[in-house]
Protein backbone atom coordinates (compact mmCIF):
# COMPACT_ATOMS: atom_id res chain seq x y z
CA UNK A 1 0.00 0.00 0.00
CA UNK A 2 2.71 2.60 0.99
CA UNK A 3 4.50 1.80 -3.01
CA UNK A 4 0.96 2.51 -4.33
CA UNK A 5 0.62 5.91 -1.99
CA UNK A 6 4.19 6.61 -2.97
CA UNK A 7 3.59 6.29 -6.61
CA UNK A 8 0.63 8.60 -6.66
CA UNK A 9 2.77 11.18 -5.32
CA UNK A 10 4.78 10.72 -8.13
CA UNK A 11 2.01 10.90 -10.85
CA UNK A 12 0.93 13.99 -9.71
CA UNK A 13 3.93 15.81 -8.94
CA UNK A 14 6.11 14.44 -12.28
CA UNK A 15 2.61 15.99 -13.99
CA UNK A 16 1.46 12.37 -15.46
CA UNK A 17 -0.55 13.89 -18.53
CA UNK A 18 -2.95 10.52 -18.24
CA UNK A 19 -3.94 12.06 -14.68
CA UNK A 20 -3.49 15.70 -15.26
CA UNK A 21 -5.84 14.67 -18.65
CA UNK A 22 -8.33 12.98 -16.22
CA UNK A 23 -8.15 16.01 -13.85
CA UNK A 24 -8.60 19.24 -16.44
CA UNK A 25 -11.96 17.08 -17.97
CA UNK A 26 -13.45 16.76 -14.24
CA UNK A 27 -12.96 20.30 -13.83
CA UNK A 28 -14.51 21.22 -17.15
CA UNK A 29 -17.34 19.08 -17.48
CA UNK A 30 -17.88 20.32 -13.60
CA UNK A 31 -17.63 23.57 -14.08
CA UNK A 32 -19.34 24.22 -18.00
CA UNK A 33 -22.72 22.28 -15.96
CA UNK A 34 -22.68 25.01 -13.06
CA UNK A 35 -22.51 27.55 -15.43
CA UNK A 36 -25.37 26.40 -17.59
CA UNK A 37 -27.70 24.86 -14.54
CA UNK A 38 -26.82 28.51 -12.23
CA UNK A 39 -28.76 30.99 -13.99
CA UNK A 40 -32.50 29.34 -14.47
CA UNK A 41 -31.78 27.53 -11.13
CA UNK A 42 -31.39 30.31 -9.91
CA UNK A 43 -34.22 32.28 -10.83
CA UNK A 44 -36.12 29.26 -10.14
CA UNK A 45 -35.62 28.86 -6.62
CA UNK A 46 -36.19 32.93 -6.24
CA UNK A 47 -39.79 32.57 -8.56
CA UNK A 48 -40.55 29.83 -5.68
CA UNK A 49 -39.59 32.02 -2.37
CA UNK A 50 -41.30 34.87 -3.54
CA UNK A 51 -44.47 34.41 -5.70
CA UNK A 52 -47.26 32.89 -4.47
CA UNK A 53 -49.41 30.78 -6.62
CA UNK A 54 -51.38 27.94 -6.54
CA UNK A 55 -49.56 24.77 -6.68
CA UNK A 56 -46.54 26.14 -4.95
CA UNK A 57 -45.66 24.09 -2.11
CA UNK A 58 -45.89 20.80 -4.54
CA UNK A 59 -43.30 22.31 -6.20
CA UNK A 60 -41.01 23.16 -3.44
CA UNK A 61 -41.63 18.86 -2.29
CA UNK A 62 -40.42 18.00 -5.83
CA UNK A 63 -37.78 20.23 -5.97
CA UNK A 64 -36.59 19.54 -2.28
CA UNK A 65 -37.27 15.53 -3.45
CA UNK A 66 -34.69 16.01 -6.53
CA UNK A 67 -31.81 16.76 -3.62
CA UNK A 68 -31.54 13.35 -2.86
CA UNK A 69 -32.08 11.72 -6.72
CA UNK A 70 -29.46 9.38 -7.04
CA UNK A 71 -27.40 10.49 -9.57
CA UNK A 72 -27.27 6.79 -11.26
CA UNK A 73 -31.08 7.02 -12.00
CA UNK A 74 -30.28 10.44 -13.66
CA UNK A 75 -27.77 8.67 -15.66
CA UNK A 76 -30.06 5.91 -16.38
CA UNK A 77 -32.77 8.12 -18.19
CA UNK A 78 -30.29 10.38 -19.72
CA UNK A 79 -28.95 7.57 -21.40
CA UNK A 80 -32.42 5.98 -22.46
CA UNK A 81 -33.11 9.64 -23.89
CA UNK A 82 -29.72 9.89 -25.89
CA UNK A 83 -29.32 6.27 -26.87
CA UNK A 84 -29.44 6.09 -31.02
CA UNK A 85 -33.00 4.93 -30.58
CA UNK A 86 -34.23 7.14 -27.50
CA UNK A 87 -36.06 10.77 -28.91
CA UNK A 88 -32.62 12.49 -28.84
CA UNK A 89 -30.57 9.65 -30.01
CA UNK A 90 -29.88 11.82 -33.40
CA UNK A 91 -27.77 14.21 -31.58
CA UNK A 92 -25.05 11.72 -31.40
CA UNK A 93 -24.48 13.14 -27.72
CA UNK A 94 -23.99 9.81 -25.51
CA UNK A 95 -20.46 8.92 -24.37
CA UNK A 96 -19.42 12.78 -25.21
CA UNK A 97 -18.28 15.41 -22.57
CA UNK A 98 -21.82 17.17 -23.71
CA UNK A 99 -23.49 14.29 -22.33
CA UNK A 100 -21.57 14.72 -18.88
CA UNK A 101 -22.23 18.08 -18.88
CA UNK A 102 -25.89 17.68 -19.32
CA UNK A 103 -26.27 15.01 -17.12
CA UNK A 104 -23.77 17.05 -13.98
CA UNK A 105 -26.17 20.18 -14.78
CA UNK A 106 -29.03 18.20 -14.52
CA UNK A 107 -27.79 17.06 -11.11
CA UNK A 108 -26.57 20.33 -9.66
CA UNK A 109 -29.82 22.20 -10.88
CA UNK A 110 -31.99 21.24 -7.22
CA UNK A 111 -29.27 22.44 -5.15
CA UNK A 112 -28.67 25.23 -6.81
CA UNK A 113 -32.47 25.98 -6.93
CA UNK A 114 -33.23 24.68 -3.33
CA UNK A 115 -30.44 26.89 -1.87
CA UNK A 116 -31.55 29.94 -3.57
CA UNK A 117 -35.26 28.99 -2.56
CA UNK A 118 -33.80 28.47 1.08
CA UNK A 119 -31.76 31.87 0.98
CA UNK A 120 -34.49 34.22 0.08
CA UNK A 121 -37.38 32.79 1.76
CA UNK A 122 -34.59 33.56 5.13
CA UNK A 123 -33.58 36.85 3.86
CA UNK A 124 -36.21 39.35 5.94
CA UNK A 125 -38.91 40.68 4.06
CA UNK A 126 -37.59 44.31 5.48
CA UNK A 127 -34.39 43.76 2.65
CA UNK A 128 -37.29 44.54 -0.01
CA UNK A 129 -38.90 47.13 1.86
CA UNK A 130 -36.12 49.36 2.17
CA UNK A 131 -35.50 49.07 -1.39
CA UNK A 132 -38.96 49.67 -2.25
CA UNK A 133 -38.68 52.57 0.66
CA UNK A 134 -35.39 53.82 -1.20
CA UNK A 135 -37.23 53.81 -4.80
CA UNK A 136 -36.21 51.02 -6.42
CA UNK A 137 -38.62 49.33 -8.74
CA UNK A 138 -39.73 45.53 -8.09
CA UNK A 139 -37.56 43.98 -10.23
CA UNK A 140 -34.48 46.35 -8.81
CA UNK A 141 -35.57 45.60 -5.00
CA UNK A 142 -35.92 41.46 -6.13
CA UNK A 143 -32.13 42.01 -7.80
CA UNK A 144 -31.25 44.18 -4.28
CA UNK A 145 -32.73 41.28 -2.24
CA UNK A 146 -30.71 38.57 -3.86
CA UNK A 147 -27.64 40.12 -4.08
CA UNK A 148 -28.27 40.61 -0.13
CA UNK A 149 -28.34 36.70 -0.03
CA UNK A 150 -25.16 36.41 -2.16
CA UNK A 151 -22.88 34.73 0.35
CA UNK A 152 -25.96 31.70 0.64
CA UNK A 153 -26.64 31.60 -2.75
CA UNK A 154 -22.69 31.18 -3.37
CA UNK A 155 -22.98 28.53 -0.85
CA UNK A 156 -25.47 26.18 -2.68
CA UNK A 157 -23.15 26.72 -5.54
CA UNK A 158 -20.17 25.31 -3.87
CA UNK A 159 -22.81 22.03 -2.57
CA UNK A 160 -23.19 21.93 -6.09
CA UNK A 161 -19.79 21.88 -7.43
CA UNK A 162 -19.14 19.40 -4.75
CA UNK A 163 -21.48 17.11 -5.80
CA UNK A 164 -21.11 16.90 -9.47
CA UNK A 165 -16.96 16.96 -9.43
CA UNK A 166 -17.40 13.59 -6.95
CA UNK A 167 -20.75 11.42 -8.69
CA UNK A 168 -19.59 8.80 -10.45
CA UNK A 169 -22.75 7.52 -11.50
CA UNK A 170 -24.32 9.40 -14.45
CA UNK A 171 -20.88 10.33 -15.53
CA UNK A 172 -20.11 6.69 -16.13
CA UNK A 173 -23.49 5.72 -18.15
CA UNK A 174 -23.59 8.48 -19.84
CA UNK A 175 -19.89 9.74 -20.49
CA UNK A 176 -18.82 6.02 -20.94
CA UNK A 177 -15.45 6.75 -18.78
CA UNK A 178 -13.74 6.79 -22.37
CA UNK A 179 -9.58 7.30 -21.84
CA UNK A 180 -8.51 10.95 -22.88
CA UNK A 181 -12.29 12.09 -23.45
CA UNK A 182 -14.76 11.18 -20.72
CA UNK A 183 -13.07 9.54 -18.08
CA UNK A 184 -13.14 11.77 -15.10
CA UNK A 185 -11.63 11.46 -11.29
CA UNK A 186 -14.48 9.87 -9.79
CA UNK A 187 -14.84 7.49 -13.12
CA UNK A 188 -11.01 6.69 -13.28
CA UNK A 189 -11.30 6.17 -9.41
CA UNK A 190 -13.50 3.30 -9.81
CA UNK A 191 -12.56 1.75 -12.92
CA UNK A 192 -8.34 1.47 -11.79
CA UNK A 193 -9.24 0.43 -7.91
CA UNK A 194 -11.52 -2.24 -9.98
CA UNK A 195 -8.47 -3.36 -11.62
CA UNK A 196 -6.54 -3.02 -9.00
CA UNK A 197 -4.05 -0.04 -10.00
CA UNK A 198 -4.37 1.92 -6.88
CA UNK A 199 -1.61 4.32 -7.59
CA UNK A 200 -3.70 6.83 -9.69
CA UNK A 201 -6.63 6.09 -7.52
CA UNK A 202 -5.11 7.54 -4.50
CA UNK A 203 -3.45 10.32 -6.65
CA UNK A 204 -7.09 11.23 -7.65
CA UNK A 205 -8.74 11.00 -4.82
CA UNK A 206 -6.09 13.11 -2.72
CA UNK A 207 -7.01 15.76 -5.85
CA UNK A 208 -10.99 15.33 -4.80
CA UNK A 209 -9.89 15.80 -1.42
CA UNK A 210 -8.01 18.78 -2.11
CA UNK A 211 -10.66 20.29 -4.29
CA UNK A 212 -13.21 19.66 -1.30
CA UNK A 213 -10.97 21.79 1.38
CA UNK A 214 -10.02 24.29 -1.57
CA UNK A 215 -13.84 24.44 -1.83
CA UNK A 216 -14.48 24.88 1.87
CA UNK A 217 -12.17 27.17 2.51
CA UNK A 218 -13.57 29.89 -0.03
CA UNK A 219 -17.34 28.96 1.09
CA UNK A 220 -15.98 30.03 4.23
CA UNK A 221 -14.46 33.07 3.23
CA UNK A 222 -16.95 34.19 1.32
CA UNK A 223 -19.53 33.98 3.58
CA UNK A 224 -16.98 35.58 6.42
CA UNK A 225 -17.39 39.65 6.20
CA UNK A 226 -17.75 39.62 3.11
CA UNK A 227 -14.22 41.84 2.48
CA UNK A 228 -15.08 44.30 5.02
CA UNK A 229 -13.70 44.07 8.82
CA UNK B 1 -60.81 66.08 -1.89
CA UNK B 2 -60.93 68.77 1.24
CA UNK B 3 -57.79 69.17 2.25
CA UNK B 4 -56.09 72.23 4.28
CA UNK B 5 -54.74 74.73 1.42
CA UNK B 6 -51.22 74.18 2.63
CA UNK B 7 -51.59 70.12 3.51
CA UNK B 8 -48.79 68.51 2.08
CA UNK B 9 -50.46 65.30 2.36
CA UNK B 10 -54.46 65.15 3.37
CA UNK B 11 -56.31 62.28 3.77
CA UNK B 12 -59.94 62.21 3.97
CA UNK B 13 -60.89 58.46 4.30
CA UNK B 14 -58.17 55.65 4.82
CA UNK B 15 -59.39 51.87 6.12
CA UNK B 16 -57.61 48.72 6.95
CA UNK B 17 -58.64 45.68 8.78
CA UNK B 18 -57.16 42.64 9.78
CA UNK B 19 -59.37 40.27 9.64
CA UNK B 20 -62.79 41.34 11.41
CA UNK B 21 -60.68 43.76 13.32
CA UNK B 22 -61.04 47.59 11.86
CA UNK B 23 -57.38 48.53 12.82
CA UNK B 24 -57.01 52.18 10.95
CA UNK B 25 -60.17 54.25 10.03
CA UNK B 26 -58.45 57.62 9.91
CA UNK B 27 -60.72 60.26 7.44
CA UNK B 28 -58.57 63.56 8.88
CA UNK B 29 -54.90 63.55 8.54
CA UNK B 30 -53.44 66.36 7.24
CA UNK B 31 -49.85 66.66 7.12
CA UNK B 32 -48.25 70.26 6.08
CA UNK B 33 -44.37 71.07 4.87
CA UNK B 34 -42.43 72.38 7.72
CA UNK B 35 -43.61 70.33 10.46
CA UNK B 36 -42.80 67.42 12.37
CA UNK B 37 -45.43 65.47 13.61
CA UNK B 38 -45.32 62.83 16.37
CA UNK B 39 -47.62 60.13 15.74
CA UNK B 40 -48.56 58.58 19.30
CA UNK B 41 -50.53 55.58 20.98
CA UNK B 42 -50.68 52.25 22.47
CA UNK B 43 -48.46 49.33 21.18
CA UNK B 44 -51.16 47.53 18.52
CA UNK B 45 -52.58 51.04 17.86
CA UNK B 46 -52.13 50.87 14.06
CA UNK B 47 -49.13 53.04 14.06
CA UNK B 48 -46.45 51.28 12.11
CA UNK B 49 -49.50 50.14 9.67
CA UNK B 50 -50.74 53.95 8.95
CA UNK B 51 -47.11 54.45 8.03
CA UNK B 52 -46.15 51.41 6.55
CA UNK B 53 -49.30 52.14 4.17
CA UNK B 54 -48.62 55.87 3.50
CA UNK B 55 -45.15 54.57 2.21
CA UNK B 56 -46.95 52.17 0.24
CA UNK B 57 -45.58 49.18 1.72
CA UNK B 58 -49.20 47.90 2.82
CA UNK B 59 -52.19 48.00 0.99
CA UNK B 60 -55.50 50.22 2.87
CA UNK B 61 -58.68 48.30 2.25
CA UNK B 62 -59.59 52.04 0.91
CA UNK B 63 -58.01 55.17 0.32
CA UNK B 64 -59.09 58.75 -0.77
CA UNK B 65 -56.34 61.55 -0.25
CA UNK B 66 -54.10 64.07 -1.70
CA UNK B 67 -50.61 64.57 -1.62
CA UNK B 68 -49.10 67.42 -2.72
CA UNK B 69 -51.04 68.29 -6.16
CA UNK B 70 -51.53 64.07 -6.98
CA UNK B 71 -54.96 62.62 -5.77
CA UNK B 72 -54.26 59.03 -3.98
CA UNK B 73 -57.07 56.97 -4.28
CA UNK B 74 -58.21 53.55 -4.18
CA UNK B 75 -55.59 50.88 -3.01
CA UNK B 76 -53.07 50.81 -5.96
CA UNK B 77 -49.84 53.18 -4.95
CA UNK B 78 -48.79 55.36 -6.79
CA UNK B 79 -44.79 55.10 -8.43
CA UNK B 80 -44.37 58.70 -8.49
CA UNK B 81 -44.75 58.86 -4.32
CA UNK B 82 -41.96 56.14 -3.83
CA UNK B 83 -39.95 58.96 -5.04
CA UNK B 84 -41.76 61.55 -2.40
CA UNK B 85 -42.22 59.63 0.74
CA UNK B 86 -39.58 57.56 2.59
CA UNK B 87 -40.19 55.20 5.69
CA UNK B 88 -37.59 54.51 8.40
CA UNK B 89 -37.98 51.12 10.06
CA UNK B 90 -37.82 51.04 13.82
CA UNK B 91 -35.06 48.23 12.60
CA UNK B 92 -33.62 49.68 9.94
CA UNK B 93 -32.25 47.04 7.14
CA UNK B 94 -28.78 47.94 5.93
CA UNK B 95 -27.45 46.34 3.02
CA UNK B 96 -24.65 44.45 3.17
CA UNK B 97 -22.53 46.54 1.70
CA UNK B 98 -20.74 49.85 3.01
CA UNK B 99 -22.24 52.34 4.59
CA UNK B 100 -21.71 54.62 2.41
CA UNK B 101 -22.71 52.40 -0.66
CA UNK B 102 -26.36 52.19 1.83
CA UNK B 103 -26.61 55.83 1.97
CA UNK B 104 -26.08 55.98 -2.27
CA UNK B 105 -28.34 53.47 -2.55
CA UNK B 106 -31.39 55.64 -3.09
CA UNK B 107 -29.67 57.90 -5.68
CA UNK B 108 -28.45 55.30 -7.59
CA UNK B 109 -32.30 54.04 -7.92
CA UNK B 110 -32.95 57.43 -8.82
CA UNK B 111 -30.09 57.04 -11.75
CA UNK B 112 -28.12 60.10 -10.51
CA UNK B 113 -24.05 59.80 -11.69
CA UNK B 114 -21.56 58.66 -9.44
CA UNK B 115 -19.60 61.50 -8.79
CA UNK B 116 -22.57 63.73 -7.43
CA UNK B 117 -23.77 60.45 -5.33
CA UNK B 118 -20.78 60.39 -3.63
CA UNK B 119 -20.14 63.97 -2.87
CA UNK B 120 -24.15 63.53 -1.36
CA UNK B 121 -23.15 60.98 0.23
CA UNK B 122 -19.83 62.17 1.77
CA UNK B 123 -22.13 65.24 3.14
CA UNK B 124 -24.62 62.74 4.34
CA UNK B 125 -21.99 61.09 6.39
CA UNK B 126 -20.76 64.53 7.94
CA UNK B 127 -24.23 65.19 8.50
CA UNK B 128 -24.98 62.12 10.77
CA UNK B 129 -21.32 62.28 12.43
CA UNK B 130 -20.79 58.84 10.69
CA UNK B 131 -16.87 59.18 9.90
CA UNK B 132 -15.44 57.13 12.29
CA UNK B 133 -17.53 53.79 10.97
CA UNK B 134 -17.07 54.37 7.30
CA UNK B 135 -14.86 51.04 6.66
CA UNK B 136 -16.98 49.08 9.31
CA UNK B 137 -19.47 46.58 7.96
CA UNK B 138 -23.08 48.09 8.58
CA UNK B 139 -24.07 44.23 10.21
CA UNK B 140 -21.20 45.70 12.69
CA UNK B 141 -23.05 48.81 13.77
CA UNK B 142 -24.71 49.42 16.95
CA UNK B 143 -28.39 50.35 16.77
CA UNK B 144 -27.71 54.10 17.10
CA UNK B 145 -25.19 53.91 14.27
CA UNK B 146 -27.93 52.11 12.24
CA UNK B 147 -30.35 55.07 12.90
CA UNK B 148 -28.28 57.31 11.75
CA UNK B 149 -27.22 55.41 8.43
CA UNK B 150 -30.81 54.76 7.82
CA UNK B 151 -31.69 58.42 8.36
CA UNK B 152 -28.70 59.57 6.10
CA UNK B 153 -29.96 57.32 3.78
CA UNK B 154 -33.11 59.19 3.58
CA UNK B 155 -32.37 62.74 4.23
CA UNK B 156 -30.02 62.41 1.14
CA UNK B 157 -33.13 61.94 -1.19
CA UNK B 158 -34.29 64.92 0.50
CA UNK B 159 -38.29 63.52 0.46
CA UNK B 160 -41.29 66.03 1.06
CA UNK B 161 -42.52 63.14 3.66
CA UNK B 162 -39.82 61.50 6.00
CA UNK B 163 -41.95 58.36 7.55
CA UNK B 164 -39.50 57.35 10.74
CA UNK B 165 -40.98 54.10 13.17
CA UNK B 166 -40.04 54.43 16.59
CA UNK B 167 -36.79 55.78 15.98
CA UNK B 168 -34.68 56.11 19.71
CA UNK B 169 -36.66 52.48 20.59
CA UNK B 170 -34.19 50.61 22.67
CA UNK B 171 -31.35 52.85 22.36
CA UNK B 172 -29.37 54.72 25.45
CA UNK B 173 -29.92 58.64 26.17
CA UNK B 174 -26.57 59.78 24.03
CA UNK B 175 -28.06 57.51 20.60
CA UNK B 176 -31.62 58.86 21.38
CA UNK B 177 -30.54 62.64 21.70
CA UNK B 178 -28.44 62.38 18.44
CA UNK B 179 -31.44 60.87 16.52
CA UNK B 180 -33.65 63.44 17.93
CA UNK B 181 -31.33 66.13 16.50
CA UNK B 182 -30.98 65.00 13.12
CA UNK B 183 -34.40 64.49 12.97
CA UNK B 184 -34.76 68.06 13.89
CA UNK B 185 -32.22 68.84 11.45
CA UNK B 186 -34.30 67.21 8.70
CA UNK B 187 -37.91 68.69 8.80
CA UNK B 188 -37.14 71.89 6.06
CA UNK B 189 -39.69 73.83 4.64
CA UNK B 190 -40.38 71.99 1.68
CA UNK B 191 -41.23 68.21 3.56
CA UNK B 192 -42.46 66.78 6.41
CA UNK B 193 -41.51 64.77 8.92
CA UNK B 194 -43.83 61.91 10.79
CA UNK B 195 -42.22 59.92 13.65
CA UNK B 196 -44.37 56.96 15.24
CA UNK B 197 -42.74 57.05 18.73
CA UNK B 198 -43.32 57.02 22.61
CA UNK B 199 -40.47 58.66 23.74
CA UNK B 200 -40.77 62.40 25.70
CA UNK B 201 -37.65 63.30 24.63
CA UNK B 202 -39.77 63.83 20.99
CA UNK B 203 -43.08 63.92 21.53
CA UNK B 204 -42.23 67.01 24.21
CA UNK B 205 -39.79 69.02 21.52
CA UNK B 206 -41.79 72.24 21.22
CA UNK B 207 -41.91 71.83 17.43
CA UNK B 208 -43.95 68.87 17.25
CA UNK B 209 -47.30 68.41 16.50
CA UNK B 210 -48.60 65.82 18.36
CA UNK B 211 -51.00 62.90 15.96
CA UNK B 212 -52.49 60.81 18.37
CA UNK B 213 -53.93 57.21 16.92
CA UNK B 214 -57.00 55.62 19.36
CA UNK B 215 -59.60 53.69 17.63
CA UNK B 216 -58.35 53.51 14.85
CA UNK B 217 -58.87 57.49 14.51
CA UNK B 218 -56.48 60.35 14.46
CA UNK B 219 -56.60 63.00 17.54
CA UNK B 220 -54.55 65.77 16.96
Amino acid sequence: MSAAIQEAFVLLFTGDPDLWRIIWVSLKVSLSALLIATPPAVLLGFFLATTPFRGRRLCVVILQSFLSFPTVVVGLVLYLVLTRNGPLGNLNLLFTQDAMILGQAIIAFPVLAAATLAAVQGADRIVRETALSLGATRSTAAFTTLFEVRFAVMAGLFNGFGRVISEVGCAMMVGGNIAGLTRSIPTAISLETAKGEFAQGIALGFVLIVLALAVNAALNFFQGEGGMK
Amino acid sequence: MSGLPSALLSISALKKSFGTRLLLDVANLHLEAGKIYALTGDNGSGKSTLLRILAGLEKPDALHGRFDNQTVNGTDYLPALRREIIYVHQHPYLFNTSVAANIEYGMKMRGMDKGQRQRLAEDAILWAGLQHVINVAPKRLSGGEKQRVALARAKVLSPRLLLVDEPTANLDRAAREQIVELLQQTASANNCVVVACHDREIIDLPEVVILHLEGGRIKS
